[in-house]
């Protein structure tokens, strides 16, 4: 296992600089100059484009500037924003609190539902109740996420005000930054209210969010478990008289697992990342809309530093996955 | 599963209104379409910024009166303009306090030191905090301040004298925008002692009516109203800006009572706002402009018949009703009707296929020609939608034998080429920054403007002249007349067709009062209550 560990980690070095090197030359073969987008419309004259051009080290050739770019990523220094003028690791780690609450509630949401789900499809297979699951679980993977919140939002919210309609917590709560987990930091202030304000916050963005990966879940877990289900040592189990739950339960979900860890593990690893649609209908403040938004503006260092640092959490995500198989799978654990 | 949900969220908001039950503070919250890039007015261009920053923590030593384009007296209280023009002597306002934030409490009131260290961070490269937070004036540079002032000279405590190089009429109307907001000299230097001056441009303390308390980013700003005031305490106790980008959310916001005031509505709610009886629909003719540059330096549009011809050709009544979808008025003039100056005596190009025809047939193409059409890749306030727009006039066009086609590039390129003048004709627009006609005229058909903001790369030296002379007479009635005239000469010589001025939506709850719209775009929430 140890070994495992490391021989994933020696290949992160290599993947790290060659998402570098993808992210810094992507970045720059997008058309239009960042200067001149920040000007607009006023435009700006040549000689101060050039004096800006030296300010920001544009003017060095390319391999000058990425060698200076990984040189600063090696230092820990992913650079500033061109417009906020903030260091890029200050600004993620801001809005990174935000993006891991959201994700966390939308995983847990995804997995409550769609994996008892998957197994009530797959133990009542061919039954009104199977096509009804996978029914809804086809809508809801193939539901325009945009749309799909406007509508919970104008139903839960708009007429029927059972939910805010968007935000982290009702802005008559001033509650200080403490850690940026707002279910953390409203429980930390003395201010009544404040935690079911924050709770209340995050229902609709978590059941959006969470609606592509449920049915993802659900769909993985229904076949998975089928697969498992007419194994000969299922037969076995039940010929022995085993209650059906501890059948189901014990003996065929614990191997129908593996798979559907892989699916979980890759969808938390995408939430992880920033939810660009769900974050800007629900005004989250996360780093999927902060790194759309960066590019939109050509703001180089961020749109470099952010993914490079997504690309990290995905990876590591990614290890997570493969030690967890272990622990559920010990043929894995002792093969490797 | 969704009844238990509606139970627990019941629930929920039945306890988070025991919770709001604590406060008796009046909060008036503003639904921001996005983030301020930063809280340093003097570094940015946009509104948004503009809105979180300069707007409601700051003063200017001028302020454009709420509602109108005109200059009053802010921190200075009254200022004398020597014969020549080429002097400006401020006299300060006493007693106007700074906020106060968590590291600095000011023990000195705003004075001529202030003015002194706002100006010359910007202007001169030599200031300790001119090169701090990698700084760039784009608005001090834009409007020419940095050729433009000579030297600013303290009188004494509460006097300051501004020499300029050469006369400016336009110059009072620079210094109520937004890069002029005051700075206090005091936090600066104590930040530069503590070693931290890009504090400064994070954390800064203004004069003005409210006093940010915290921002969390891409989220929410909250103020509190300064109680010390120098024009009195603001009327609500509390704002928040509750950064909403997608229209469609900020209305259901609106809608539910979680905002108080929302910019820029989708044109398509606007029915639905006006028939909503918690929602007062409030709009204003914009301080904008959006039109169709000829490239007069190349053929045929170097013919002034052509570009009228063209003029005539093109249903701009059709443009509107299919871009702005109400939300806009035809432009005859390149300045906006709310902007001083404005000639109501133009008359503008009827709209005459076979008036166009033959006037294409004397300038020698009674077959038509072929030319382009640029066509933004962005949303403006005065073009909502370039390539539509562009598909009208097309069409328009045919119809008078000219077969143009529609490019367009990705937006930093569009500006950058338009520029050189690779166009042949473009759609752009602009939006004044100070209120005052020089700002449109000069700024995009002067002959200073051609190879950059000047997209007709269009010089006449009438229209120039005119331009010139009301840039050197401090007289507001002169300098009318001569701009009045300048739109008469800009006119008969179309190097534009003025296609629009947008009309600007501002849905507010209807239990907010005293909310004005700002005819140059910005939010200001000095005078609101709820």
């Amino acid at each position: 296992m140890f070994q495992f560990i490391l021989r994933r980690l020696s290949l992160v070095i290599p993947t790290f600089l060659g998402i570098t090197l993808l992210t810094f030359t992507l970045i720059r073969l997008i058309p239009g100059d960042p200067i001149e987008v920040m000007a607009g419309e006023r435009g700006v004259s040549a000689e101060r484009h050039a004096e800006l051009s030296a300010q920001l080290g544009f003017d060095q050739p390319l391999y000058v500037q990425y060698f200076r770019y990984v040189t600063g990523v090696l230092q820990g220094d992913l650079g500033n924003s061109l417009i906020t003028k903030e260091p890029v690791m200050k600004e993620f780690l801001t809005l990174f609190p935000a993006t891991i609450e959201l994700a966390t509630c939308a995983a847990i949401f995804a997995i409550l539902i769609g994996l008892p789900a998957g197994i009530f499809a797959a133990v009542k297979r061919g039954t009104v109740i199977d096509h009804s699951v996978m029914t809804f679980s086809l809508t809801g993977y193939s539901m325009p996420i945009f749309w799909w919140a406007l509508l919970l939002m104008l139903v839960f919210s708009v007429n029927l005000g059972w939910t805010p309609v968007s935000g982290r917590i009702d802005v008559v709560y001033w509650i200080d930054d403490v850690t940026g987990f707002m279910l953390i930091d409203s429980l930390l202030s003395d201010e009544e209210g404040a935690f079911t304000s924050a709770v209340s916050h995050l229902i609709l963005p978590s059941i959006v969010l969470g609606t592509i990966p449920m049915a993802v879940i659900a769909r993985m877990t229904r076949s998975s478990m089928l697969e498992v289900l007419s194994e000969d040592y299922i037969r076995t189990a039940r010929a022995k008289g085993i209650a059906p739950w501890r059948v189901i339960v014990i003996h065929a979900l614990r191997n129908a697992l593996i798979p559907v860890i892989t699916v979980i593990g890759l969808q938390v690893g995408i939430l992880l990342s920033g939810a660009i649609l769900t974050e800007t209908v629900f005004a989250w403040p996360g780093i999927g809309k902060w790194l759309i938004e960066s590019i939109g503006r050509r703001d180089y260092p961020v749109v470099q530093g952010g993914i490079l640092i997504v690309a990290c959490i995905i990876i590591v995500v990614n290890l997570l996955v493969d030690i967890t198989y272990g622990i559920v799978n010990p043929r894995i654990r002792h093969s490797r | 599963m969704k009844t238990g949900l509606a139970k627990l969220s019941l629930a929920l908001m039945a306890a988070g209104a025991i919770g709001t039950s604590a406060h008796a503070a009046t909060t008036l919250v503003y639904c921001s379409e996005g983030s301020p890039e930063g809280f340093n007015p003097a570094f940015y261009t946009s509104g948004t910024t503009f809105d979180a920053t300069s707007k409601n923590m700051f003063n200017r030593l001028v302020e454009f009166k709420l509602g109108t384009t005109e200059t009053v007296p802010g921190l200075a209280e009254r200022y004398e303009v020597s014969a020549d023009g080429l002097e400006y002597t401020f006299h300060l306002r006493k007693g106007v306090k700074f906020h106060s934030t968590k590291d600095f409490k000011p023990t000195r009131d705003f004075n001529a030191d202030d003015v002194l260290f706002t100006f010359n961070r910007q202007g001169d490269k030599n200031h300790p905090y001119h090169t701090v937070s990698s700084g760039s004036y784009e608005y001090y540079n834009g409007m020419g301040m940095n050729t433009l002032i000579k030297e600013i000279v303290k009188v004494d405590n509460y006097t300051v004298k501004f020499v300029l190089n050469q006369p400016e009429a336009p110059f009072i109307a620079n210094l109520a925008m937004d890069f002029a907001s005051i700075f206090s000299k005091e936090q600066a230097d104590a930040l530069m002692k503590a070693g931290t001056p890009e504090k400064l441009d994070i954390d800064p303390v203004g004069t003005g009516p409210f006093q940010k308390v915290q921002y969390q980013k891409d989220s929410l700003i909250r103020y509190t109203a300064f109680e010390d005031y120098w024009m009195g305490k603001a009327k609500v106790d509390r704002l928040v800006f509750s950064i909403t980008p997608d229209a469609s959310v900020r209305y259901a916001k609106l809608k539910a009572g979680e905002c108080d005031i929302m910019p820029y509505p989708n044109p398509a709610d606007l029915k639905q706002m006006e028939a909503d009886p918690n929602i007062n629909l409030m709009s204003q003719e914009g301080l904008n402009v959006g039109y169709l540059a000829f490239n007069t330096q190349k053929k045929p549009f170097n013919d002034v018949r052509v570009r009228q011809a063209l003029n005539m050709a093109t249903d701009k009544n059709a443009v509107i009703d299919a871009v702005f979808q109400g939300a806009g008025k035809v432009a005859k003039n390149p300045i906006p009707p709310t902007m001083w100056s404005y000639n109501k005596d133009t008359v503008d190009y009827p709209f005459d296929p076979v008036k166009a025809k033959k006037l294409l047939a004397e300038a020698g193409y009674p077959d038509g020609f072929s030319t382009n059409i640029w066509a933004m890749p962005v949303q403006r306030p005065y073009n909502p939608n370039a390539r539509r727009m562009a598909e009208i006039i097309q069409e328009d066009w045919s119809k008078v034998g000219v077969k143009a086609e529609i490019v367009s590039f990705e937006w930093g390129e569009y500006l950058n080429r338009s520029k050189k003048g690779e166009h042949e004709t473009l759609l752009l627009g602009w939006t004044g920054d100070n209120g005052d006609p020089d700002n449109f005229l000069y700024v995009l058909l002067g002959c200073d403007g051609v190879g950059g903001s000047n997209r007709a790369q269009w010089c006449n030296e009438e229209f120039n002249n005119l331009l010139l002379n009301a840039k050197q007479t401090s007289d507001k009635a002169e300098r009318t007349s001569i701009y009045e005239e300048a739109q008469t000469v800009f006119k008969r010589e179309a190097p534009w067709i003025t296609v629009a001025h947008s009309v600007v939506y501002e849905p507010i709850r209807k239990e907010v009062k005293g909310y004005k719209i700002d005819p140059l775009g910005g939010h200001y929430f000095y005078n609101v209550s709820k």
